[in-house]
């Protein structure tokens, strides 16, 4: 150790040097990266809401061509249900739910949000001769650990369910986590959300539900937290402070 | 290969194994151990990592005053991790969903550390690369026989590929509930040391 490389002057220039290379290194593969980064995000979500819309196996390889021709997102305003302007592309529901001008605090918060976002991106998906579908309805609750994400597929009654897809959670693996299995999943199509007086009926059954009950959907074994947020979460986004307005404008006909 | 390389680059694997002799980097061992898939990835990013700390640090080892090297090798480590997460977040969105927090943890990770004081201040920059990629071999080396077990006996499936068919899907293998957790990982590892240890007595710390 030579004694000229201890000086003040000399420590605090290296120290300088290596900020500026580290600085520069970390900057060019943040911003070079980014418009792949971007991409996949817009991807990720894009193949969630096709398989919520059961159109993944159709889709194949072209997520994007197939989600272009065939899903128009909307932004909505969930107090009022009535579509309005705005980017459904920059639209960020998590940085929404955390400004308190962009949010509010739900009155009933059985879905464990403490803030709920006022506007929301609802996607309608056609069939090929431009039919409508799929409703593809986001929604976002409490499970065991943390919010958990995800897309709910609705047929256009809006009652019948088409699919439920968590994207986004961070449940117990083999436990919570079996919310992403197939077999689970697959008890979904066809259920009702909600009864014939138009009440919201849709329930998660412990020990299984009845053959031919069409509004219980199995519990997952040994995931009862995690199967009463699904339930609580569903319950929350259907019923008034959630997508209520949407779908009673919705069923009235007043998007068109 | 000389003898000497040798020793540097594949020492690490079982003779001086960073996780099962120094007992280094067991956080994240237990973290990300849940498949094998992840184990994989996260291997890879440390062995990088380390690789690349290691030979910078060498390159500039005579130039760093030493009242601020941990301080600089610190920072050298930081950037390097943050690269590999913007590049893995590019490159493979799934599996940076999945190891998130891990990876931006492996700045914390010892091993990478420990090889850039332990080593890298004191040797040229070609051997230090080797070091690097060496110890990131050893990890991994734990991280994949750790993940083998949870992710077949957890699971079923190893990288993903169904092995013992789940109850829950139909077949007639239930999965170990431990093993799909975190800790299981601890026993795994007792396990590996203890074995490593059998084969190789020189390991045991005399008492």
């Amino acid at each position: 150790m030579s004694s000229n490389k201890e000086t003040f002057g000399r420590t605090l220039g290296f120290v300088l040097v290596i900020c500026l290379v580290c600085a520069a290194l970390v900057s060019i593969a943040a911003v070079g990266l980014k418009p792949l980064q971007q991409a996949n995000k817009l991807l990720d979500k894009q193949t969630k809401i096709l398989e919520a819309s059961g159109l993944l196996a159709d889709a194949g390889k072209d997520i994007v061509g197939t989600y272009n021709k065939r899903v128009i997102a909307k932004m909505i305003d969930l107090k009022t249900g009535t579509i309005i302007e705005g980017d459904v592309n920059t639209f960020d529901e998590r940085s929404d739910s955390r400004d308190s001008a962009k949010s509010t605090k739900p009155a009933n918060d059985i879905a464990g949000l403490s803030r709920r976002a006022d506007h929301a991106v609802v996607y309608l998906v056609k069939t090929e001769q431009g039919q409508l579908d799929t409703i593809v309805l986001p929604i976002v609750g409490s499970g065991l650990w943390d919010l958990m994400y995800g897309f709910v597929g609705l047929a256009p009654d809006l009652n019948t369910v088409k699919s439920v897809v968590y994207s986004d959670l961070k449940e117990t693996p083999g436990l919570g986590a079996e919310v992403l299995n197939p077999k689970w999943k697959a008890l979904w199509p066809g259920k009702k959300m909600y009864n014939e007086q138009g009440n919201i009926a849709i329930q998660i059954v412990k020990g299984g539900a009845k053959k031919g009950d069409v509004h219980g959907v199995d519990a997952l074994s040994g995931a009862t937290l995690t199967s009463n947020g699904v339930q609580r979460t569903l319950h929350f986004w259907l019923g008034d402070e959630g997508y209520g307005p949407f779908i009673a404008k919705f069923r009235n006909g007043g998007l068109n | 290969m000389s003898s000497d390389t040798k020793k540097v680059l594949f020492g690490p694997v079982v003779d001086n194994n960073p996780i099962a002799l120094q007992v280094l980097g067991v956080c994240s061992a237990l973290a990300v151990t849940s498949s094998m898939a992840n184990a994989l990835v996260m291997s890879v990013a440390v062995m990088l990592v380390t690789a690349f700390s290691n030979l910078f640090i060498s390159i500039i080892r005579n130039q760093i005053p030493s009242s601020v090297r941990i301080i600089v090798q610190m920072a050298i480590i930081a950037s390097l991790v943050i690269v590999v997460d913007q590049v893995l977040k590019a490159f493979s969105y799934q599996l940076s969903k999945e190891l998130s927090v891990y990876i931006g943890l492996i700045i914390t990770n010892c091993i990478v550390m420990g090889r850039a004081e332990a080593f890298a201040m004191k040797e040229k920059p070609g051997v230090s690369f080797l070091d690097g990629i060496g110890n990131g071999l050893g990890y991994g080396a734990v991280l994949m026989v750790v993940a083998f077990f949870r992710e077949l006996f957890g699971f079923g499936t190893l990288f993903g590929a169904e092995v013992l068919p789940l109850i829950q899907n139909g077949g007639w293998y239930q999965g170990n509930g431990l093993l799909v957790l975190p800790f299981s990982s601890f026993f795994i590892i007792g396990l590996i040391i203890w074995a490593v240890r059998q084969w190789k007595p020189e390991q045991v710390e005399k008492d």
